[in-house]
């Protein structure tokens, strides 16, 4: 179509030189030209925008990948260490003296507990990777680093010998979240995410299916019906924050739920969580055709029989494939979190929803706001992580749609 | 009997090569694998109403966007052959086919109307191409066409309301107004009535016939009586191919083709 | 021998106690709303109580948290106001051209593709939006105006108005692309068949018909730039800063709300509830936005009868 149009407008550019041409054609018109290229014009700012749009998304992606895959190797050094009674003492002993500013603090740390699971360890020495500090790790990844330059002989000298080297990050996904950068992980956000979105989805779900089935088959065209309808409708566009103020002010003050607890996350969650899960279930119920509940009345079926045991299996795919989507919109949400206090440091992962716990995206929020360098790439690494189980979640629900997709 | 002959005399000196206003020579179109034109072959006249009948879906519609390109705008048509319209074919290169639709107007089955005043409705393209300014100029054409449509005393009075607010056989003379506001050469109509009550049927034939003298207007309908008593020549279209043309009382009374006689006299359609 | 099996009491009593547990559970939802207004509303009346209301809608200076402290929230609003006009600046031609392009250009098939693709912007949590714009566009916007010799703050309320603003784009594309799509086809056909090209009729029939959807469409934008929190949280400043240079830090509603609960601050203070007072402007200022968009929306249904929107 464009070609075709170029073509015209060249054609018209050699008319316009050419006057026995020009006679020739009684569809010339030199002012169209103008309005050519305005619309034309008008259809590449149009596609620009999309492009933006989507280079924007990518680009997007891209960083985030870029930030965070450094994160999801950690460096580790390959040292002598001593297991005795002192060492258990000191745990700083354990090592060469030279290597105490390289060595991470945490793994140090974890000394004694590692010869109460092994005691065979006892008063041997080692050859093992031990993990270093967040700041030799940088180094190793090429980032900004602050070393001493007497420990940065040392490091060089080991990575010249092989025995400093990056190895996979499973300490990113076995811990949780710690003031040492190195020693941090998603692990105990997961849970907590976990937690919480139990919670939401046992409130959120009953409730929502509940009220649909109640507004799809069972309500009047009344003025109640309506004034729910308009509800559900202004539920859904309430800015989320205030949904936290409504769990501090009431869940928390009004009704002692504890603080920071996945419980009280959840049911603020589950309030925003239920005018999508009502919406879909809405939707997925008049999509049934009325043949099968008349099919039901038919066989002398009340109206609760033919609802239960003919209507909703018909719908719950696309019950289903909404209350997905609500999760994963739950799952991404952070601000009424914080309001509750689900940012608090949680080193250990939570073991019952009365404890505090923090979400995914709380974590990546508090990684984001700490000042070493480290985090960034963690920070990163962790928003992976979330949009990955968000990505699996939407294409599990577009999964269900197609497939139990149906034109009656 | 003398009369017919002299009718036939003055038409054989009408349809004289100078009053031909469009040719169409081996049009074919195929909607993706779809032939549905073969091979038409057609002389149009100034001045003159032509009617293309035939049963749904022979292709009436399709050839009638064929003589304004509007069947550029479905992705999957193919078209070859031409269209001549004063000695040019419109399907060349170097024709535009904004400027030939400029020329070829349309007015469509449902009557459509653009949701603004009745005014701005008939003045909307002529200002767009720049044919006149706004103001004074502006309100002259927009009379004029009304009054060529036979709505000026209908509407004088609110043409600041909206056109959707008229009735169905005013919204489509309104369209029809709109249409020549633009000072086309061809109008065609694509069953312009079939969707209007008789009273309305009655007003739109009568204006075809005022239009006649200053446009040429090919008609696309399903109504025989109504090609009987408004269009000079017919033509008849079956599963796309052009069956017969000829003058419409030819066509009625004295068919060459078996298959049009059969449609003439509702045996099929 | 009974010819038809009598209705027990039982049953009745179970259909009816069904009922009624449907019943309660589509109360819940109202409940909800008015649980969000009432424990808003009373706390933010404790708050007036204390501080004057006057001061708070007109007062330009707001500092919690010392001895003689001030609510004055104008240069709150005013950051807020800024920061959401340049996401819309951003959004809106950005939206409307998807939309325009999805809709009038895009084959059935493209349009399936990218639709998806851009609803993908609006399932991106908040908070990574925070991050980028914190780490990525913010520091961008510095170095840029640096070029000029222009200081501009790494907290600016360029950086989160434009990266709210791309938040924001799906909002509007894509219930702009569906109204657009809602316009009779015979509206375009008759503007084209008259010799108007396709950029004059998308201007002069389409977009306007389509305009209450369209503005429906920027109103849930506004009113969902209005209560994002993450971004600004996270890029935008902390200093309530009554300026109208784009370049400065500002502050918003929502920063000042997370800030004011964040820590350990005694429940009943002014400092605490000064928060319920901005979110009750909050939600009245969303909820009309609200009622205004769907006013529109239907308004549009109607006109042209169509129940797909
Ligand atoms: N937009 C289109 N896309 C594909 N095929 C079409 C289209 N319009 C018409 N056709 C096909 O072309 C043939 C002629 O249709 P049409 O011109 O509308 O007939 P008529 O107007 O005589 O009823 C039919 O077989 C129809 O299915
Ligand atoms: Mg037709």
């Amino acid at each position: 179509m464009s070609s075709l149009m170029k073509k015209t407008n060249l054609n018209s550019k050699l008319n316009s030189s050419n006057k026995k041409t020009e006679v020739e054609n009684p569809f010339y018109d030199p002012s169209l030209q103008k309005r050519h290229a305005h619309a034309r014009r008008f259809k590449y700012f149009t596609m620009g925008s999309i492009i933006f749009a989507i280079s924007f998304l990518v680009f997007f992606l891209g960083d985030m990948i870029v930030k965070g895959m450094p994160a999801f190797q950690q460096s580790y050094m390959l040292i002598d260490v001593t297991y005795n009674e002192k060492t258990i003492d000191s745990t700083r002993k354990a090592i060469d003296k030279k290597y105490r500013r390289i060595v991470s603090r945490a793994w140090l740390r974890d000394i004694p507990a590692m010869v109460e699971q092994d005691p065979s360890l006892m008063n041997t020495t080692q050859t093992s990777w031990v993990l270093v500090n967040h700041q030799v790790d940088q180094y190793m990844k090429g980032h900004y680093y602050k070393i001493k330059d007497k420990y940065l002989q040392t490091i060089k000298e080991k990575q010249a010998a092989g025995e400093l080297e990056l190895h996979f990050n499973t300490i990113f996904f076995t811990q949780g979240d710690s003031k040492i950068p190195e020693n941090s992980g998603i692990k105990s956000a997961i849970i907590g995410s976990i937690l919480t979105l139990i919670v939401t989805m046992v409130v959120a779900f009953p409730l929502g299916v509940m009220t649909a089935v109640y507004l799809e088959e069972f309500a009047h065209d009344n003025y109640w019906t309506q004034f729910i309808e308009v509800n559900i409708n202004n539920l859904a566009a309430i800015p989320s924050i205030l949904f936290g103020l409504l769990g501090l002010a009431v869940f928390i003050n009004l009704f002692g739920v504890p603080r920071s607890s996945p419980l009280v996350g959840g049911l603020t969650l589950a309030l925003m969580t239920l005018p999508i899960v009502i919406v879909s279930a809405r939707a997925a119920l008049r999509s049934v055709p009325d043949s099968i509940r008349q099919a039901g009345y038919g066989l002398g079926l009340t109206k609760i029989q033919v609802v239960q045991d003919h209507v909703l299996p018909l719908a719950f795919p696309g019950i289903m494939t909404g209350s997905i989507i609500g999760l994963s919109q739950a799952m991404g949400e952070t601000a009424p979190l914080i309001i509750i206090g689900m940012i608090a440091f949680i080193p250990d992962s939570p073991d019952s929803i009365f404890q505090a716990a923090t979400v995914m995206p709380a974590q990546i929020f508090t990684w984001a706001g700490m000042p070493e360098r480290a985090y960034v790439e963690r920070t990163a690494a962790g928003i992976m992580v979330l949009l990955s189980i968000l990505i699996s979640l939407n294409a599990l629900a577009i999964y269900l749609r197609k497939k139990f997709e149906v034109n009656w | 009997m003398a009369n017919t002959t002299k009718d036939k005399m003055t038409s054989q000196k009408e349809k004289s090569e100078e009053n031909l206003k469009v040719k169409i020579r081996d049009l074919n179109l195929y909607y993706g694998d779809n032939h549905a034109l073969h091979a038409i072959n057609m002389d149009l006249y100034k001045n003159k109403i032509t009617a293309l009948i035939g049963p749904s879906g022979c292709g009436k519609s399709t050839f009638l966007r064929c003589l304004n390109r509007m069947n550029d705008l479905i992705r999957s048509v193919r078209v070859d052959g031409q269209v001549i319209i004063d000695e040019k074919n419109i399907y060349d290169k170097d024709v535009d086919e904004v400027a030939v639709r400029k020329r070829v107007g349309m007015v469509f089955q449902q009557p459509n109307p653009f949701p603004k005043s009745i005014y701005e409705n008939v003045a909307y393209a002529p200002l767009k191409h720049g044919l006149i300014k706004k103001g004074h100029y502006c309100d002259d054409l927009v009379e004029k066409s009304l009054i060529q449509a036979g709505l000026w005393n209908e509407v004088k009075d609110k043409l600041k309301e909206p056109g959707t607010s008229l009735s169905g056989g005013q919204q489509q003379r309104l369209c029809i107004a709109r249409t020549i506001a633009v000072q086309p050469d061809v109008i065609l109509m694509d069953e312009p009535t079939s969707a209007l009550d008789p009273i309305s049927t009655e007003k739109i034939e009568a204006l075809m016939l005022e239009l006649k003298e200053k446009y040429t207007i090919i008609i696309v309908t399903h109504n025989m009586q109504q090609a009987g008593r408004v269009a000079d020549y017919t033509a008849f279209f079956h599963l796309g191919d052009l069956i017969e043309y000829d003058e419409t009382e030819t066509i009625f009374i004295n068919p060459t083709e078996k298959k049009t006689e059969d449609y003439i006299t509702g045996r099929y359609g | 021998m009974k010819p038809f099996e009598l209705k027990t009491r039982h049953s009745d009593l179970k259909e009816q106690f069904i009922r009624f547990l449907l019943f309660s559970a589509a109360a819940v939802s109202i409940l909800t709303t008015f649980g969000v207004l009432f424990s808003i509303l009373f706390e933010a009346i404790e708050f007036f109580q204390m501080r004057s209301f006057w001061y708070f809608i007109t007062g330009t200076e707001w500092s919690p948290g010392v001895a003689d402290s001030k609510f004055g929230a104008l240069p709150i609003f005013s950051g807020t106001f800024i920061i959401t006009f340049i996401a819309l600046t951003v959004a809106l031609p950005i939206g409307l051209g998807s939309a325009i392009f999805m809709s009038e250009y895009a084959s059935f098939s493209l349009r399936d593709k990218l639709k998806p693709l851009l609803e993908i912007l609006a399932g991106i949590p908040t908070v990574v939006y925070g991050f980028f714009a914190a780490i990525t566009v913010a520091p961008a916007v510095v170095n840029f105006f640096q070029i000029f010799g222009i200081d501009a703050s790494f907290n600016s309320a360029l950086a989160s108005g434009i990266v709210m603003g791309i938040m924001i784009i799906p909002v509007i594309s894509s219930l702009s692309d569906d109204v657009i799509r809602a316009v009779p086809d015979s509206q375009r056909k008759a503007s084209l068949a008259l010799g108007m090209t396709k950029s004059e009729t998308i201007k002069a029939i389409v977009l306007p018909s389509a305009l209450p959807g369209i503005v429906s469409a920027t109103l849930l934008g506004v009113s969902k730039a209005l209560g994002e929190t993450m971004i600004v949280v996270m890029a935008a400043g902390m200093r309530p800063n009554l300026s109208w240079n784009m370049l400065e830090d500002m502050t918003t509603v929502t920063v000042r709300i997370v800030d004011a609960l964040v820590g350990d601050h005694e429940f009943n203070s002014p400092d605490t509830l000064s928060a319920f007072a901005l979110g009750l402007v909050l939600f009245i200022v969303t909820l009309v936005l609200n009622i205004m968009s769907v006013a529109l929306i239907r308004k549009f249904k109607e006109k042209y009868k169509v129940n797909t929107l």
